[in-house]
This record gives structure tokens, C-alpha cells and sequence, in this order.
């Protein structure tokens, strides 16, 4: 079987949303560098993967996919073993926790946790000036989800319940930029358990 | 068996999100109004629903769930088998991650395009008296234009977003397109001739028939 490919920049956070799970799972994987800054993305090339001019984009064969959380889903069913079910749609209360705390990650937790990544790390990287308002803004706002997650994984070790799944994992990626940002927020105080 | 419970206004476009799918489902359900003016949604009662404090909620027996597409698709597990409808797919991988992608491109592309239209021409003046920020509405429309030529493009090789079937991710996108129809800007998707054609599809099912008329286009 040849390894699927994931087509972005390595280092982006929404592709490592999707690596993470190849590496859950065991998969061989392949990762096909989109050169933004010479506008591959947006090359017929790119959009035939993605039609939006987005990153990621995966192949396995002659299946193309898009958005990394539809990826992540797609690695996560077809190498699921007993060992490793990410998932859980083989039980219909534990599938729907599963989604519905990857849905808060996807609305809520990334819109109060990315313009802070964004302003800190790739503003300064293009030359430009962090808007200190905007991270402040946002991080009041992660302080109120934060008071959620701390009730709920007071109760739970994870955040579907007592197991891992792809709503913990999706956190991933952001939160791990965040814990190596030079802002002082108290993550520890929380358990750090993301 | 209890009919399943939608916390939320009725009128809601992510209530209906998951109204839509009871009703392709034929499940039996309660709808049960949270009076947002009132702040009931930041209330204890309605807190232990949805600890965010938004709407809508859920409630199966002991099973109490929240964010609006989890939700919908809980009740699609739930009830596909015995209504004999399939509309996630789950049993094949290519056509599951097919609605799987529209369904995210609904919620992270879409939809943050074509909502605030509705948001500045609808709700906006009749909820809050506030006049249309008719920046935001250009801005809006016209990442919504480059949005639909990548639907239309889409639509022209498939009847439906995920493939040749229609599934979650075309209903995703009924009720805020149903809202955004009763906006000055309607006339839009008539320079998509694919895109209206999906969209009249979905405007004549059953199910959407029947909670549109629940959904005033006036306020």
C-alpha cells in the first residue's frame, strides 16, 4: 500500500491536526511541501486538490480530501483497530461526545486561541507588529472556555470521557503553540491536561 | 419511547440545523423554547445543558447534548436504520469523508461568508435596532461570490455537495440560506445557475417546507 500524502507546509498547525492522527495511528505518510510564498497554493495544481487554495490537502490513491478535520476523521476510521478507536462510532452516546467536543474546539476554542498564535508568531515573521488589544481581547476570552474545560475535565480525564479521542487531539496543535508563547497565561493552573 | 428534546427558539437557524434531520428522520420531537431576551440561556438550568451557555441544547433520556452539528448527527446515527435513510454515509469511507469535507466547508467557509449578510440585513436591525453595516455586507458578499464559483464548479459535476446523493453537508447549509433568500441580496445565487438549482432541490423537500414556514423571513 503506498503511503498517503499530505500536502502543506509542515510546520502549519491545521496540518499537524492531521499528522497527529497518522501517528496515532501507526500510518505511513508522506508530507509534500505547498510553497505559499510562491503562491503554489493557488496554482491549478494545488486547487485541484483543494479548491479553496487551501493546506492540508491529503491523497490515498485516487481519494482527494480537504479540511483537516474531515481528513482526520477519514485516517482515523480506515486504521482503527481495537486498540485505537479514535472515533468511537461503534457506540452512539460516546460518538456524539466525541464530536460535539471537537465541534467546541472547532467554534470556540481555535477562534479565542488562534489570533493569539497568529499575532504573536506570524505577524512578527512577516515584519509586522503583534496587536496587543487583540491578543488581550482573546485570551479573557480563553480564560472564560478554560473555566469550562476545567469543570468538565474535573469530572473526566478526557473530553469525551474516560478515554482519548479526536477531540482531545484536535487541541493539539494550537495549544502546543501556545504553551511555548512568551504570554503569561496560567495554562499550569488548569493541569495543563491539553 | 419519549420524543427527543431541542432546547433553543424555534426560529433559530442552528436549532434548525437539527430539525431538519429529525424531520428527514421521522423521529418524534419536542421543541422547547429558551428565551434569549430574558438571559434564560445563561441560566443554572439551561448551564447544565450547554455549559457555554448557548443554543440550541439536546436531550435524549440521560443523553444531553450540545453544539449544533454534533447534535444533528447523533440523531442521524440514531435513527438512520429504521427511517432508512443514509445520510453520513458511515458505511463507506470515501462517500463518509465526501460529507465529511462538505460539512466542514459549510461551517468554516460558507457559512462565515453568507451569515453576516443575514446577520446585518435580518437580525441585526430586528433584534438589536440597528442599522445594516453595508461594509460588512460588501466584504461578506464578495468572499460569498468566490465561495459559490468553487459550489458551482462542484455542482455542475455532482447533484449534490458530497456526490450524487444528497447527505448532511447539503442540509447544513439550509437554514441560513433560507435566511439569507429573504435578504436584498437573494438575487446573487441567479448568477449560479447549479448552485440555485441545488438549492431549489433542497427548498422543495418536505422537511424543509415545513420548518421554513416556521422561519419568517420578516421579523
Amino acid at each position: 500500500m503506498a503511503p498517503v500524502k499530505v500536502f502543506g507546509p509542515a510546520m502549519s498547525t491545521n496540518m499537524a491536526r492531521v499528522l497527529v492522527c497518522l501517528e496515532e495511528v501507526g500510518a505511513e505518510y508522506e508530507v509534500v511541501d505547498v510553497d505559499f510564498d510562491a503562491g503554489e497554493h493557488k496554482r491549478p495544481e494545488h486547487l485541484a486538490r483543494n479548491p479553496f487554495g487551501q493546506t492540508p490537502a491529503f491523497q490515498d490513491g485516487e481519494l482527494m480530501l480537504f479540511e483537516s478535520r474531515a481528513i482526520s476523521r477519514y485516517v482515523l476510521r480506515k486504521y482503527k483497530t481495537e486498540g485505537v478507536n479514535l472515533l468511537r462510532e461503534d457506540n452512539l452516546q460516546e460518538s456524539a461526545l466525541v464530536d460535539v467536543w471537537l465541534d467546541v474546539e472547532a467554534h470556540q476554542y481555535n477562534p479565542a486561541i488562534s489570533p493569539v498564535i497568529y499575532q504573536h508568531y506570524l505577524i512578527p515573521m512577516r515584519g509586522g507588529t503583534p496587536d496587543q488589544k487583540l491578543i488581550s481581547e482573546s485570551i479573557e476570552k480563553m480564560k472564560k472556555l478554560l473555566d469550562v474545560y476545567e469543570a468538565r475535565l474535573s469530572n473526566f480525564k478526557y473530553l469525551a470521557g474516560d478515554f482519548v479521542s479526536l477531540a482531545d487531539l484536535s487541541h493539539f496543535p494550537y495549544t502546543y503553540r501556545m504553551r511555548h508563547c512568551l504570554i503569561p497565561i496560567q495554562v499550569s493552573r488548569r493541569g495543563g491536561r491539553a | 419511547m419519549a420524543p427527543v428534546k431541542v432546547f433553543g427558539p424555534a426560529m433559530s437557524a442552528h436549532a434548525a440545523r437539527i430539525l431538519v434531520c429529525l424531520e428527514e428522520v421521522g423521529a418524534e420531537y419536542e421543541v422547547v423554547n429558551v428565551d434569549m431576551q430574558a438571559k434564560e440561556h445563561k441560566s443554572p438550568e439551561h448551564l447544565a445543558r450547554n455549559p457555554f451557555g448557548q443554543i440550541p441544547a439536546f436531550q435524549d433520556g440521560d443523553i444531553v447534548l450540545f453544539e449544533s452539528r454534533a447534535i444533528a448527527k447523533y440523531v442521524l446515527r440514531k435513527y438512520s436504520k429504521s427511517a432508512g435513510v443514509d445520510l453520513l454515509r458511515e458505511g463507506d469511507l470515501k462517500e463518509a469523508a465526501m460529507v465529511d469535507v462538505w460539512t466542514e466547508v459549510e461551517a468554516h467557509t460558507y457559512n462565515p461568508a453568507l451569515s453576516p449578510v443575514v446577520y446585518e440585513c435580518l437580525i441585526y436591525p430586528a433584534m438589536r435596532g440597528v442599522p445594516t453595516n453595508q461594509k460588512v455586507v460588501e466584504e461578506s458578499l464578495e468572499k460569498l461570490k468566490k465561495v459559490l464559483d468553487v459550489y458551482e464548479a462542484r455542482l455542475s459535476k455532482h447533484d449534490y455537495l458530497a456526490g450524487d446523493f444528497l447527505s448532511f453537508a447539503d442540509l447544513n447549509h439550509f437554514p441560513y440560506t433560507h435566511y439569507f433568500m429573504g435578504t436584498p441580496h437573494a438575487s446573487l445565487f441567479d448568477a449560479y445557475p447549479h448552485v440555485k438549482a441545488w438549492w431549489e432541490r433542497l427548498a422543495a423537500r418536505p422537511s424543509v417546507k415545513k420548518l421554513s414556514a416556521g422561519m419568517p423571513l420578516k421579523f
